[in-house]
């Protein structure tokens, strides 16, 4: 590497504008000197020959961060125009519904891909390239700047205090003793003072220069993060639907965690149970209208010995939990959620076998809706087969019955009845408020007795070993983030040239807090508080 | 408790506006001993009138047992009483009156918005019962709140030195954002009057899914809902219908609000015979530029940390509680992603492009149109999970 002398001894990076140590233009600078990054050489600024070069200097130009920064805030508006994919209802075709429901805007919206804006590759792309630019933008920085920091010296070079834009100059009368007084103030006033050859350096606050880049690290912590959870293993996302009185195995979890639903608990604000002051509120909106508490009550329990297929596990019970929305269960670092249920799914449904005639019953079958028997055997020579069950059933396009799900909501059976005088069986197809008789007239029917219902809790199951490393980030931004605004790097030379006294400081900001400083500083001395020669240009 | 609550926030209001006043006449009066008298009135109503609304907090706080942050009335409020708090905390560093004759109002205007939208105290719904309602709900309005002092400087800023003897560009968008102001006023004074008069229009429509549903009107309606039938005999019949998707009745009270605020604009301009901000510009003459500049640029470097904090690191540790992931792109999300960016370009142009002075204030007016955006557009146009918000 090349480098330049100053006249003072030091040797510096080529590129430099300001000797790091005396602070010495060693560039044409203008009246008042370029003060960011203290004049260092930045590598972006000194080399542009191979295409390291230029890929280096593009990202390392804050303008480019910025224009990106612009850009994706551009994206992530146009992306909140009409609902992402994910908040349309599941079960219709997006490429229908956004034509449907916005027109042409619509469809021209699903066409150019935006409703899926944020996992689009270019929108990828662009958190990426900020990132990069982030990392570029920082190194080409806070090296140079450190070496700056690290190697000022405290007798500056006078063209560097004039070129201040605090500055003041003027005749040492009882030099010493008022500079006792002032170095007695600034360390007061929390200054680390350096001396040299009776020349004065008093600095604080210099960790603040360090926060851009702290916060700066964070938020790459923060994107690796996010980026990691592209990495099959680092995160579980499953759902389940549950019904109250059953056990089931946790999905995500291999066989080692099972549930059960005890109760779900779904409760509303009903006006004489709530107090005075949300009469009005409720009374707006209806009495019952409004939800109050979505709970499951549920026993966690863990998987003893090896899995067996086919075998009935052997549960050890780990806890009973309530999980509430803004309390899920946690266990393992496992998180059990809220997030939907279903009221009054059909549990199991009554029939009397009777004669139509006489209407006399011979007894009730209770066919469990999500387990149904073969056959039910009712005695003295009755009997019920169940031939088909169709859980939801509805007709098909060719006219047979047939089920839409496995879920036990509209159920329909076709039963074959046994008695003693009908010893080959009468077939009835029994459906709600409905009944076939295919094979002719029977005798014998299934006469609907009752139903028993119970709800079905939905609860998301969740676990993210990234979520750690995004708190990491975050709280190294915002520690980076409120050290770099709310601190700030104070400087201020007290230099004697023969007779005279010259007087810099500087701030990287908050100017008007420093001058506020200096002037308690100045105020009972012969020194002369420097002057804002900003001021003097406009 | 409730109606005690009430009053003390009327009280509040009562006090900025005479607390407006008195900076008003800080202006005008030259300074005794350096102790400016009118200013000095116009700090201590201010925070008398903070007291009050700060006591309508916890009242309502203790009333509801849940901090009044719950709907679009309370956040508003809320937002509110952290602008003034913003800028007394600003008064006591900058000692500036001008701040208040032009933060006051605003947040009198905030207030009177707020109040425009259900008060009731409400029952919290489930996914609202947590702790994080208070931490991440406060810290957010009041980052915003910081950040909206920059805009109030950053328009002293813009009065003062943009040129008012010709028409320009600058001349157009400053008079539009005053436009804006003016017309927050008209939706005032629209909704107040026909809420006085008791106006109410019911008109059966059909919805985008093909439903039959009923919508009631408080304001004459200027656009009818999509295949809308009138139902309340003597009240206007809409001009025009809307298609479903638009809300037809937030529609027609933008433009009921649009309208009023072209009103009060023009009566003001005739009265004037000036550029409302032209009219304005001497209340700012004598201002230290540079100083504006530096109270715009450090209530962003207040403001941006305890935004990041409140609006987006507290709300992903309740999402992830409440919604079981720290990030879903819900709009409301994004737009304070969107908000976020944007001041963080702010502080990069600034630091490191130089952009001060008349550029930073403008980005400043800009920064704060993301944030009354997402405080109400986002919670009434783009639905959303944080919609209840604006019921």
């Amino acid at each position: 590497m090349e480098h330049v002398k100053c006249e003072c001894g030091h040797v510096n990076p080529i590129g430099t504008v300001l000797c790091e140590a005396c602070g010495k233009p060693l560039e044409e600078v203008p009246t008042l000197v370029d003060m960011r990054y203290e004049g260092s050489a930045r590598r972006s600024q000194t080399y542009n020959k191979t295409i390291i070069d230029k890929i280096w200097n593009f990202f390392s130009s804050v303008k480019v961060g910025v224009w990106l920064i612009v850009i994706t805030l551009i994206a992530s508006a146009i992306g909140t125009i009409y609902p992402q994919q994910m908040y349309i209802p599941p079960t219709v075709s997006p490429a229908e519904y956004y034509e449907q429901q916005y027109g042409w805007l619509g469809k021209w919206y699903y066409t150019l891909g935006f409703h899926d804006l944020y996992s689009s590759w270019w929108y990828m792309l662009l958190i990426a390239l900020i990132g990069v630019s982030l990392v570029i933008c920082s190194l080409d920085r806070v090296v140079p700047l450190y070496r700056a920091l690290n190697n000022q010296r405290v007798t500056r070079n006078e063209q560097f205090l004039q070129r201040q834009r605090l500055f003041s100059r003027a005749q040492a009368t009882d030099y010493e003793t008022a500079l006792r007084h002032v170095v007695d103030k600034l360390t007061k006033r929390g200054y680390r003072i350096r001396e040299e050859n009776g020349n004065i350096l008093a600095e604080k606050g210099r960790f603040s220069r360090w926060g851009p880049y702290v916060n700066h690290i964070g938020l790459i912590i923060f994107l690796i993060g996010a980026m990691l959870r592209f990495v099959p293993g680092m995160y579980v996302d499953e759902n389940m639907w549950i019904r109250e009185g059953e056990i089931k195995e946790i999905p995500g979890t291999k066989g080692k965690y099972f549930l059960e639903n005890k109760k779900f608990i779904f409760e509303v604000y009903e006006k004489e149970k709530e107090k005075e002051a949300f009469q009005p509120a409720i009374d707006r909106v209806g009495s019952g209208m409004m939800a109050k508490n979505y709970q499951t009550d549920v026993v966690l329990y863990e998987r003893v010995g090896p899995v067996v297929a086919g075998e009935e596990p052997k549960l050890k019970k780990i806890k009973s939990f309530s999980i509430r929305v803004n309390e899920p269960l946690k266990h393992d670092h496992y998180a059990l959620y809220q997030v939907d249920f279903k009221l009054d799914e059909l549990k199991n449904m009554s029939f009397h076998l009777t004669d139509k005639q006489t209407n006399k019953s011979f007894g009730t079958i209770t066919i469990d809706l999500i387990q149904p028997e073969k056959e039910y055997d009712l005695g003295n020579g009755y009997k019920v087969q169940l031939l088909s069950y169709f859980p939801d059933f509805y007709f098909d396009e060719n006219g047979n019955p047939n089920t839409r799900s496995k879920v036990p909501n509209n159920p329909a059976f076709v039963f074959k009845m046994f008695a003693p005088d009908r010893p080959k069986g009468e077939v009835s197809f029994t459906a709600i408020r409905q009944t076939i008789e295919p094979l002719g007239d029977n005798k014998y029917k299934m006469s609907f007795a009752g139903i028993e219902t119970r709800n079905v809790s939905a609860l998301t199951v969740r676990r993210d070993f990234t979520l750690w490393i995004l708190g990491v980030g975050g709280a190294i931004f915002m520690i980076g983030l409120i050290q770099g605004m709310y601190w700030n790097h104070r400087r201020l030379w007290i230099r004697r040239i023969d007779e005279e006294v010259l007087i810099a400081a500087h701030t990287n900001k908050n100017w008007f807090g420093l001058k506020k400083e200096l002037e308690g500083i100045f105020n009972d001395t012969p020194f002369v508080m420097p002057i804002d020669q900003a001021d003097k240009r406009s | 408790m409730v109606q005690l609550s009430s009053t003390l926030l009327y009280i509040a209001f009562v006090l900025y506006l005479i607390a407006t006043l008195f900076f008003g006449g800080a202006i005008r009066v030259k300074k005794k001993d350096g102790v400016d008298r009118w200013a000095t009135i116009g700090i201590v109503v201010t925070i008398i009138g903070f007291i009050a609304q700060l006591g309508y907090f916890i009242t309502r706080w203790i009333a509801a047992g849940h901090a009044p942050v719950s709907n679009l009335f309370e956040f508003t409020t809320f937002f509110g009483m952290m602008l003034v708090g913003a800028f007394i905390v600003i008064y006591f560093i900058y000692k500036t009156s001008l701040l208040g004759l032009f933060t006051l109002p605003i947040a009198i205007l905030v207030i009177a918005y707020a109040s425009m939208f259900p008060r009731e105290i409400s029952p919290l719904i489930p996914a609202l019962q947590s702790d994080w309602l208070h931490i991440h709900v406060t810290t957010a309005a009041a980052g915003e709140a910081i950040l909206a002092i920059s805009f109030v400087a950053g328009l002293i800023y813009l009065i003062r030195v943009v040129d008012q003897s010709k028409p320009s560009k600058r001349t157009f968008w400053l008079e539009f954002v005053l436009f804006f102001l003016i017309s927050t006023l008209g939706f005032v004074i629209v909704t107040t009057s026909f809420r006085a008069a008791g106006y109410e229009a019911a008109f059966e429509w059909i919805d985008k899914n093909g439903k039959q549903d009923e919508m009631v009107y408080h304001m004459p309606a200027l656009v009818g809902p999509h295949e809308g039938v009138l139902k309340t005999e003597g009240r206007m019949t809409p001009l025009i219908d809307m298609p479903a998707i638009i809300n037809a009745r937030k529609l027609n009270t933008v433009i009921w609000s649009l309208f009023a605020g072209l009103g009060l604009y023009g009566l003001l301009r005739l009265v004037l015979r000036k550029r409302i901000a032209a009219a304005l510009q001497p209340l700012v003459k004598n201002v230290n530029l540079d100083l504006v500049d530096e109270i715009g640029y450090r209530s962003v470097a207040i403001g941006f940390p305890v935004f990041t904090l409140g609006a987006l690191i507290f709300a992903m540790i309740w999402a992830q509680i409440a919604w079981t992931r720290f990030w879903g792109w819900d709009p409301k999300e994004v737009w304070a992603l969107i908000t976020w960016l944007f001041y963080a370009a702010f502080l990069h142009l600034r630091l490191s492009k130089g952009w001060h002075g008349e550029r930073s204030a403008w980005l400043a007016v800009i920064g704060f149109a993301i944030i009354m955006f997402n405080l109400v557009a986002v919670n009434l146009v783009i639905a959303g999970l944080h919609s209840y918000a604006g019921s």
